[in-house]
């Protein structure tokens, strides 16, 4: 592998940056020139080469940076790690999960070797050589879920299933879209909705749930969500929104297009094997306005889609304040002209 | 839905009426692990029909190298257990689904009690297993009529938290002393007859237990009956379901795709729509509301039949 992973910041002095290549493979939500909420669920079962849906875990060029980002935000506050303690077996279900497919589908970077529940795992491009017995806290530094997490792009939901529902019950959350675990822990799947604007009485969470409770094992599938955010910082969470709240007033028509973000959330979701739990990877991938719209299908249709989004979503997305602005930079890339079907670039 | 071909490695009677299966990957990789309480769908073809039946995985949930289920030969059945016990053999090839768990363990629980009637042992074999690696608090009650017809008492393991009621020895199951005998937390789970479930889920009532500290999974096969004929609203065709046939397992013979998962009536999959419906659903399935059922707009084509002069679906 040819990848230079980045030295770059998400906070600060924002050095983040996306090569031309990570540009292009982007992962554009929008398959149409508008959009509402769906359940849209596909099978994560692969994808187009050298997108970020190939792998079942994608490991890009902020992949060291990320995590180094994620550790800053642990310090400052420990509960954006939870596990109740009845999921730890979902923890080593899920640690498992990560160190089989990395190791894989990364072989260069990860290697595990197992003989029985001795475990010895390396992790290059973090520089870390682990010996552990699976199954036995005791031999890792921190609990399972959280050690595998700190060294896994994303953040990462655990939910029980009991009483025909799913309960928010163990999570890792830094780079969250305006979300709490530490208000959410212990939740269950409609309460932790409840803040989405329109779609419970369009029915979306009682069919995604039901559709969720059967989720089989080998099975994962995959959506993507989006929202916009002011400057590339991945921990835009309600704890610290009065870090990056006033950010959204910073912006001008000079600016926008480097300040302003799409942030677009891969979401996943697999059924564990031996606690019978689900894990919610939610992976967060950032894009500057001006590095979109180098690709012209995108600037067209995400102008049409934010100039036609309605109000509530707007607002319930955190940009209505600066759509105008928004609107009115992209309008300078939408010539009128049809797009393609897909999300993919011409 | 899409099963993998098992060999079965080895087929042993546990009494006259049970008998166990072994399944492994023919190439020998290892199987995907679950949790207690699991159960596969084995697919039994027979003709031009393929007859799939969900039976609890009782083997190592911890373990990949094989699957074993226990099967209750049920004569008055649609033929599935007859199949296993009659036309299986070591080294045949079958078609088994992906574990599924719909009857898990509540790992919040301080203790874990399971009560068992017959057959409805099966779940807890694997649980007892998963509960032992994990060091959890436990008791365990099974109760059978007989020793003889007792397949449990092959399967259990020694141990002071398993309890065994012979009704015929005198040793009956006493709900009501089980459950006032425990400290708050425990969770129950019962598997067995209806009636031991209802019996179960009365006596917590009574003791005031928490309902959701109460979990039940009814051995849920799709019962025979008259054969009758449903109508499908998109093409008019008609589907004309035998004695021993699920309406589930005749649309797929009509090749009418419909999702399915538990095959039980216990997860909702195959919720189907009705158009319209002169005549009386016989509803067998545990998913659809009380309301559902009397208004007769709902059916699960797995367990649930018919008698009447028409019934259109929404297919």
């Amino acid at each position: 592998m040819t990848l230079q992973f980045n030295d770059e910041t998400f906070r600060d002095d924002y050095t983040f940056r996306n090569s031309p290549e990570a540009v292009r493979r982007f992962p554009f939500p929008f398959d149409q020139d508008s959009y509402m909420y769906s359940v849209n669920l596909e099978p994560h079962a692969g994808g187009r080469e050298g997108s970020p849906f190939e792998k079942r875990f994608d490991v890009d060029e902020h992949y060291v940076a990320e995590m180094r980002d994620r550790e800053i935000t642990l310090q400052e506050d420990p509960l954006r790690c939870q596990s109740l303690p009845h999921m730890e077996l979902a923890g080593w279900d899920f640690l498992e999960l990560v160190m089989v497919s990395k190791s894989e589908d990364y072989p260069d970077w990860f290697t595990l070797n197992r003989d029985g529940n001795r475990w010895h795992w390396i992790n290059r491009p973090l520089g870390i050589d682990q010996h552990f017995t699976f199954l036995d806290a005791t031999t890792l530094p921190c609990g399972p879920m959280e050690y595998i997490t700190r060294q896994t792009q994303g953040d990462h939901a655990l939910l029980d299933q009991r009483d025909d529902n799913l309960w928010m019950d163990a999570g890792m959350v830094t780079s969250q879209a305006d979300w709490s675990l530490d208000f959410d822990i212990g939740m269950n799947f409609f309460e932790w909705h409840a803040p989405v604007p329109k779609a419970a009485e369009m029915g979306v969470f009682q069919r995604a749930l039901k559709y969720l409770l059967n989720l089989q094992q080998g099975k994962p599938v995959r959506r993507l969500n989006w929202t916009m955010t002011v400057n590339p910082r991945l921990d835009t969470s309600p704890e610290n929104y009065h870090k990056w709240g006033p950010e959204k007033r910073t912006m001008t028509p000079e600016n926008v297009g480097a300040k302003q973000h799409l942030r677009v959330e891969l979401q996943t979701l697999w059924r564990l094997p031996r606690s019978n739990a689900i894990v919610f990877p939610i992976r967060c991938y950032l894009c500057s306005l001006e590095d979109l719209v180098t690709v012209p299908k995108w600037g067209r249709r995400l102008h049409r889609v934010l100039r036609d989004l309605p109000e509530e979503l707007a607002t319930y997305k955190g940009f209505a304040v600066n759509r105008p602005l928004i609107v009115d930079y992209l309008s300078r890339f939408d010539d009128g002209a049809p797009t393609s079907p897909g999300i993919f670039p011409d | 839905m899409s099963a993998r071909m098992l060999r079965v490695a080895a087929v042993e009677p546990l009494t006259p009426l049970v008998t166990r299966f072994r399944f492994v990957a023919p190439d020998g990789q290892a199987l995907p692990l679950f949790s207690g309480g699991a159960h596969v769908v084995v697919e039994m073809p027979e003709g031009d029909l393929v007859r799939r039946n969900a039976y609890s995985l009782i083997s190592d949930p911890l373990n990949g190298s094989c699957y074993e289920i226990a099967v209750r030969r049920e004569d008055a059945g649609r033929g599935g257990s007859r199949y296993m016990h009659s036309q299986v053999k070591e080294g045949d090839l079958l078609g088994v689904g992906a574990p599924v768990n719909l009857f898990s363990l509540d790992l919040r629980a301080r203790k874990h009690v399971m009560i068992a009637g017959g057959i409805g042992i099966t779940p807890f074999i694997a649980q007892l297993k998963q509960l032992a690696r994990l060091q959890l608090p436990f008791e365990l009650h099974y109760a059978a009529r007989s020793r003889a017809e007792a397949a449990g008492l092959r399967l259990l393991p020694d141990l002071p938290q398993v309890h065994v009621h012979i009704s015929e020895e005198g040793n009956r199951l006493d709900i009501g002393a089980i459950l006032s005998a425990q400290p708050l937390g425990t969770h129950v789970y019962t598997c067995g007859p209806e009636a031991l479930i209802d019996a179960v889920a009365a006596t917590g009532a009574r003791l005031g237990w928490p309902a959701a500290a109460l979990h039940s999974e009814v051995f849920m096969a799709p019962p025979p009956g008259a054969p009758f004929a449903v109508t499908l609203a998109s093409t008019g065709k008609t589907v004309t379901v035998g004695p021993t046939q699920s309406l589930l397992e005749a649309l797929e013979a009509a090749e009418v795709p419909v999702d399915w998962l538990c095959r039980g009536g216990a997860c909702g999959r195959c919720e189907t729509g009705v158009r319209s419906c002169h005549g009386t659903i016989e509803h067998h399935d545990h998913w659809l509301s009380d309301a559902d059922k009397s208004a007769q707009t709902r059916i699960m084509p797995c367990v649930s039949r018919f008698s009447g002069t028409s019934l259109v679906l929404d297919l």
